[in-house]
């Protein structure tokens, strides 16, 4: 039986959204207050679905595990948020930001889908800019827009570095008003433990109350995840500390499809590795790439400070290899050159794991207030990072795991194989194919929480409204409560040696390694084994200090962890599977003569979807075809 | 290097609490500050003993999570900066440290360094939003804005809710966080229509919650990581009389 029905309306490309909605059942305002809604996460995508929700009359909860829902790690977005409003006249329009992002996705990814995501991308930026939200503008209190992340148009709106911070911002206070108003009650400081599935639907989920450790009960008719990505499984990552992947993988065992989980996008621009301790990869904007020059020495090893290396030694890599493009190339191909060059041992910086990104030209060329104008704040946080101004030496970056383009499969309708369960944002798979192109996030996920979510989970919805609130205590319930609780007291009660902690650095290792930017059958079977071991060893030997009962972060840690471990294995059975290279996953024996990504459309023009089969088991692969009728699939070149 | 910390430890809100001594050597230059508490916490958790609670999140300061008392001062020592930002560089070895969490009565301890600072939330569900509804909104240059005034609007919503010009105020008093979401709020056309309720609103939600008033000694500018001025104070004050005086 396939189990994926994609759900993609019929009719021209540019019509089928239009067409979906009018067929869009919906629910009238007086019914929309009995049904309840629970959102989990309160980044771009929980905050926008949950107010929006609250609007139309909904009740809804939403959870997040920060103290407050402004903190969600949306708020690190620096570049942008695209949309197709053809500010600049420069012939953008929809089908050109819909073809981009199919482009840069390297054909990976749903048309109908991406179609949509550029369609909504302009209401977006208005409904942001009504609330507030300071776009960039020019002397004529107009919007500015940049160009981002190698496209040829101008369509980037931005608030300097700060555009997730701004938005994110922009739409806490529209969550805000409705809590005031009374539709949207928040529950910050939860942390999601498992979904509750009554007969065949989403009914609502067990949570951990992070200040007293107590394990509480919500229902609702419908469940909405926007929980992000798992990006930090490398441990070391761009993301926020506390982001995770557990909500998904929850989800995952309870019967959700998790779709493309071996689709990580690996930035290329992040301040390197500088000592053991380190917990975080700080991210430099892609911006920067617009007038910073990437280069190593021409030596191997060469001792000398980068100043002192003449113009002739130098090897700007990316300029020779993709003249075309230049610096500019997509962050995946950028990524994979400045590894080639560090494994080759050209790299530079005491770890010899990091590249140049050098501003004197542009300096010279634009005057240093014009940097500090645009760069500023980064070249600011640089310093403080690494004690090093980037006016005087270049800045050192390397690649950093950044961004999950993988995650719960859902159908056009964004509702994932369960029932009543909607996944948006990072959270699910859908928009941004192999690869996602700078400044598409902040667009898909504010896209899917306030204009596509808030009319497809009415369709859903309107058979619902003769049920009544769900009880809390059906055996359900009881079930799932029991297993949370059993898990917490099996780790508390392990009593090893090794910290929560210590085994996520060393799961990073394995995933960075053997899934990371460069992947081949041979590593990909070795982390099989290791992550094995690895999770044999965990349950043995790990240790939480203090009780369930209170706040204790190293309990929450372990939880993260417990699923990081397995949630790693999924990926590498989807990256073993994929025997081409595609975007960001790039399988070694699959690449052109050149070095470049060589993708199989013949074979893997699919989303592969993985269904849970039970512990130890190999999960069960789905595929869903993807059928390109308005795009020519092509190489993807940037030479 | 090797360092002395002194640190709140607390086990809950009803708790009392009292400072205890580490000592940690290792200590690298590079490392910031909170991963030399994550360095104390991983030996602490090995031996047997409860690690130290800190609230922290996107450890590239832009988040908020993060707040603590460091040798007196919020954020510690330097200008401009959160408490993850800081790089141990800064610090002397041998050096004792000064660690506790933010002191206002709005914000309540929870546990060791984390505070509970849900009084923020509150402020700003009592006015800090412009009423537009998802789908309501015209097109995004239907409106021109002065390009200084979405400049200042910027800054002041670069607030990052942290709270520590709360704990550096002397009165424990919210104005500059309640004033730089008025200031912010006030750039826009569309943000004038609700200003007088906003206004009077914020400011009798700030005094319900407990918040000190402002006596204007300006240790709220000084602290705050994102730069915002008390500038926005003046704006926030002349808002409200004009408010009031319609009323």
């Amino acid at each position: 039986m396939n189990k994926l029905n994609a759900k993609i309306p019929d009719g021209p490309l540019p019509d089928k959204w239009t067409t979906h909605k009018t067929k869009l059942r919906l629910v009238n305002p007086a019914n929309r207050r009995k049904l309840d809604i629970i959102v989990v996460g309160t980044g771009l995508a929980g905050s926008s679905a949950a107010s929006t929700l609250g609007e139309l009359g909904y009740n809804v909860k939403v959870f997040c595990y920060q103290d407050s829902p402004r903190r969600a790690h949306s708020v690190a977005a620096q570049g942008g948020i695209n949309a197709a409003k053809n500010y600049k006249n420069d012939n953008d329009s929809i089908y050109r930001l819909f073809y981009d992002m199919i482009k840069g996705g390297d054909f990976r990814a749903r048309e109908a889908n991406v179609y949509r995501a550029a369609e909504v991308s302009n209401l977006v930026i208005d409904h942001y800019t009504a609330l507030g939200v300071p776009f960039a503008r020019d002397y004529g209190g107009l919007i500015e827009n940049r160009s981002f992340g190698g496209v040829q148009v101008s369509r980037t709106f931005y608030a300097k570095g700060q555009t997730g911070q701004q938005c994110l911002i922009g739409a806490y206070s529209a969550l805000s008003r409705q809590i005031d108003k009374g539709t949207v009650t928040m529950y910050p400081r939860r942390e999601m433990m498992d979904l509750v599935v009554i007969d065949g639907k989403a009914r609502g989920i067990i949570v951990r109350n992070l200040i007293t450790g107590e394990i509480e009960r919500h229902s609702a008719h419908a469940v909405v995840l926007a929980t992000g990505g798992y990006g930090t499984i490398y441990y070391l990552s761009t993301l926020a500390l506390n982001s995770n992947g557990s909500a998904a993988w929850r989800a995952y065992k309870r019967g959700a499809l998790f779709a493309n989980p071996s689709f990580v996008q690996i930035h290329p621009t992040s301040i390197p590795v500088l000592n053991d301790h380190q917990c975080k990869l700080t991210l430099m904007s892609e911006s920067l790439r617009n007038d910073g020059r990437v280069w190593v020495p021409k030596t191997k090893g060469d001792p000398r400070k980068p100043n002192e290396i003449p113009e002739e030694e130098r090897d700007y890599y990316l300029e020779r290899r993709y003249p075309a493009f230049g610096n500019l190339v997509p962050r995946d191909v950028a990524s994979r050159a400045a590894k080639e060059r560090c494994d080759a041992g050209y790299g530079v910086g005491p770890t010899g794991l990091s590249v140049y990104l050098d501003f004197r030209d542009a300096i010279q060329k634009k005057g240093r207030k014009y940097i500090e104008d645009n760069y500023g704040n980064l070249f600011e946080m640089y310093e403080k990072i690494t004690g090093e101004s980037p006016y005087e030496v270049p800045m050192r970056i390397y690649p950093a795991g950044h961004y999950t383009m993988g995650g719960l499969w859902v159908n056009y309708n964004l509702m994932t194989t369960i029932p009543g369960l909607y996944a948006i944002g990072e959270a699910n798979f859908s928009d941004h194919g192999a690869n996602r192109l700078g400044a598409s996030s902040l667009m898909q996920t504010s896209g899917d929480g306030y204009f596509i979510l808030p009319y497809t989970i009415a369709d859903y919805l309107a058979d619902e409204i003769k049920t009544p609130k769900i009880p809390t205590n059906t055996p359900e319930f009881d079930a799932a409560e029991k297993e949370v609780k059993d898990r917490i007291e099996r780790l508390m009660s392990i009593n090893g040696t090794e910290t929560a902690t210590s085994f996520h650095k060393r799961l990073g290792k394995i995933m960075w390694d053997y899934c990371g930017m460069v992947r081949n059958k041979e590593g990909l079977e070795k982390a099989l084994t290791l992550l094995d071991e690895l999770k044999e060893e965990f349950w043995k030997n790990l240790k939480v200090p203090d009780t369930a009962n209170e706040l204790n972060q190293e309990l929450e840690k372990a939880n993260r962890v417990a699923d990081f471990l397995e949630l790693g294995k999924l990926m590498v059975y989807d990256a073993l599977n994929r025997r081409e290279s595609c975007g960001a996953h790039f399988r070694e024996e699959s690449q052109t003569k050149n070095g470049e990504a060589k993708r199989d459309d013949e074979n893997y023009s699919y989303v592969a979807a993985w269904e849970y089969a039970g512990d130890g088991k190999e999960p069960i692969l789905h595929k869903e075809e993807l059928k390109f009728e308005y795009v020519k699939l092509q190489e993807r070149s940037y030479k | 290097m090797t360092v002395k910390l002194k640190i709140w430890r607390q086990k809950d809100s009803s708790s009392k609490g009292k400072f205890e001594v580490y000592e940690l050597d290792n200590v690298a230059p590079d490392m910031s500050f909170l991963e030399m508490l994550d360095s104390l916490n991983q030996r602490l958790v090995k031996e047997g003993k409860s690690p130290v609670a800190f609230d922290h999140d996107c450890r590239e300061g832009i988040c908020g999570s993060c707040g603590i008392y460091i040798n007196g001062r919020p954020h510690g020592n330097d200008h401009r900066t959160t408490t993850c930002e800081l790089r141990m560089r800064g610090f002397k070895d041998g050096e004792t440290i000064t660690i506790e969490p933010w002191r206002a009565a709005a914000f309540p301890v929870v546990k060791d360094l984390v505070v509970d600072r849900s009084a923020f939330d509150k402020i700003i569900q009592a006015g800090g939003y412009i009423s537009v509804n998802a789908g309501a909104a015209q097109d995004a240059n239907a409106i021109p804005v002065p390009k200084h005034n979405a400049d200042v609007a910027f800054d002041t919503a670069s607030c990052i809710g942290c709270g520590a010009c709360v704990a550096a105020c002397k009165n424990a008093s919210a104005m500059l966080f309640v004033a730089a979401k008025i200031t912010h709020l006030a750039q826009f056309p569309q943000g004038r229509v609700e200003a007088p309720e906003r206004v009077k609103r914020m400011v009798a939600k700030m005094d319900e919650l407990g918040f000190g008033s402002c006596t204007n000694t300006r240790a709220c500018e000084a602290e705050c990581p994102k730069g915002i001025s008390i500038s926005t104070i003046a704006k926030l004050n002349r808002e409200y009389l004009t408010a009031k005086l319609k009323d």
